[in-house]
């Protein structure tokens, strides 16, 4: 019962066995923040860490994220690196194709802002937000294992407030 | 019965693909099954490294050798370091050299464990993949001991080192040198004989020598083709003239010289030999100060450089231009990774689709490299 007690739901026993009692929302977000399979998708220096963190070492399986290949399968992106404008259309259109609900994080000084080549890259998109929404956005050039899995924790923090009816994007 | 209508069919592979290593997009032509043509496109990752270096100063552009090649930033900086000294006329302190030797070896290791692992995912066994970053998590803990990163260090400095190395760093070396010996040979035993990964790999894509040298191919993919060309050996930079090693080459261990299996195995006898040099290069190193060679202002005199080191990827050079003043008039780099992958029309027409994904991994891209 320990992941039934996280999600404030009263058990209540019946004849024919039991039934459990929650809200839609609760059940929908728990089930959500529980299996947030990733996009397997790296762009740069950033992704490396991404890959350290899914490893052996950090583990990202225990909080339920999987990386899937094919951006239909997939609840979240981590955008792990530098966006340069030819890759920003792709990215947008890897976007379109995810079916919602679908979540962002921006990974690296590089996916926040352009990070080392903001000021000279003529050819760095300056931010991913400027195409896609994002979520969470986790600083540092590379952040550590560490600092993406706060951002993670962030992210299923915001998942768990959210509410089928003043629906957000 | 009706005659079947055939065409080939051109596809996409990228820039999102699990086995591109990046974003690297490759534009097959296939008759059925069978690769006709492959034609990669490149410049989804251009960051204009040698662009901008031309706004830089020359310590400023450290950091950004770091970010060409991410998983080997040791070696990278060596070079350039070592391109930018040539220029300036600087000589180091002996332990300036020694750390160097011994950081960059450490690279190669964690280099290749990456290579090696996701190799063996592209093949489809995930568990060498945990293994390998298992091992390499132990590499970066002794970096991040030394300069505190754990992926771009900037440790490397025109004239020396940003930090001095710790004697705990030298304990915890030999630690993981203990550690990682019978290490090599789990991974060979789990992963390089075994016998479904041979299936995949041997007598795949087969790069015959001449092909290789023309092409302008270096370092393990060279090598697995069987000519004996290492630059540690062949153009003796920094002091890798005192430590012995072998330069390991692709014999045919398994399946044919030159193909994908040889290009994968050069890389687990090459962790063996850094070993070999670690060892050697840690009980020598002679006491001194990692700064006192570091110029207070990088200005040199107008002229040219040019310097080729070995990375993990190849043969990897920097050439510099300098005009006098304080920022480079003009930084080339010639990138392993990019000569490498010129070769993969030609050897992977005529092989399945699912070879290409093993004769791409073979290479060991990183497209930082690439497309700077
Ligand atoms: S933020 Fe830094 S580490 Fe991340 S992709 Fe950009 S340059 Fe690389």
């Amino acid at each position: 019962m320990g992941i039934l007690n996280k999600l404030d739901i009263s058990v209540e026993q019946f004849e024919s066995g039991n039934i459990i009692i929650t809200s839609m929302d609760k059940l929908l977000n728990w089930s959500r923040l529980s299996s947030m399979w990733q996009m397997f998708f790296g762009l740069a220096c950033c992704a490396i860490e991404m890959m350290a963190t899914s490893a052996s070492h950090y583990d990202l399986d225990r909080f339920g994220i999987i990386p899937r290949p094919s951006p239909r399968h997939v609840d979240i992106i981590l955008i792990s690196g530098t966006v340069t404008l030819k890759m920003a259309t792709r990215i947008k259109r890897l976007y379109d194709e995810m079916p919602a609900p679908k979540y962002i994080l921006s990974m690296g000084s590089c996916a926040n802002c352009g990070g080392p080549y903001w000021e000279h890259g003529y050819h760095v998109l300056k931010g991913i937000d400027r195409v896609i929404p994002v979520d969470v956005y986790v600083p540092g050039c590379p952040p550590r294992p560490e600092a993406l899995l706060e951002g993670l924790i962030k992210l299923q923090d915001k998942i768990r407030n959210q509410s089928l009816a003043k629906h957000t994007a | 019965m009706s005659e079947l209508r055939t065409e080939e069919l051109t596809i996409n592979m990228g820039p999102q693909h699990p086995s591109t290593h990046g974003v690297l997009r490759l534009v097959l032509t296939l008759n059925g099954e069978i690769v006709t043509d492959v034609k990669p496109v490149l410049g989804y990752l251009h960051r204009c490294f040698e662009k901008h270096c031309e706004a830089m100063t020359y310590p400023q552009v450290v950091p950004y050798t770091d970010r060409m090649d991410y998983l080997n930033s040791m070696n990278n900086e060596l070079a350039y370091v070592l391109a930018a000294e040539k220029l300036l006329g600087i000589q180091v302190p002996e332990r300036v050299e020694y750390i160097r030797v011994i950081m960059c070896e450490l690279q190669r290791i964690a280099s290749h464990l990456v290579a090696i692992g996701t190799y063996g995912n592209d093949a489809g066994a995930f568990t060498p993949f945990l293994y390998c970053f298992m091992d390499r998590e132990k590499v970066l803990e002794l970096f991040e001991m030394v300069c505190g990163a754990r992926l771009l260090y900037n440790y490397i400095w025109v004239g020396g080192l940003s930090h001095d190395i710790t004697p705990e760093f030298v304990t915890k070396t030999k630690e993981f040198i203990k550690y990682f010996r019978p290490r090599i040979k789990q991974i060979n035993n789990l992963l390089s004989y075994n016998k479904i990964f041979i299936e995949r790999t041997a007598g795949i894509g087969v790069l015959p020598q001449d092909v290789a040298v023309n092409a302008g191919v270096s370092g393990p993919t060279l090598r697995g083709s069987g000519v004996k060309f290492d630059l540690r050996k062949d153009d003796k930079y920094s002091i890798y003239d005192r430590f012995d090693f072998d330069v390991c080459v692709g014999w045919g261990e398994r399946g044919v010289v030159g193909d994908c299996w040889n290009r994968y195995i050069v890389r687990a006898y090459e962790m063996e030999q850094s070993l070999r040099i670690i060892e050697q290069a840690i009980d020598n190193i002679p006491e001194g100060d990692v700064q006192s060679a570091v110029p207070k202002r990088v200005k040199p005199v107008v002229g040219e450089s040019y310097v080729r080191t070995e990375s993990p990827k190849g043969e990897l050079a920097y050439y510099i231009i300098s005009d006098g003043s304080l920022n480079p008039y003009r930084i080339k780099a010639r990138s392993p990774s990019f000569c490498n992958l010129s070769v993969i029309n030609q050897i992977s027409r005529g092989h399945m689709i699912a070879d290409v994904v093993m004769i791409l991994g073979s290479f060991d891209i990183v497209l930082g490299c690439i497309d700077r």
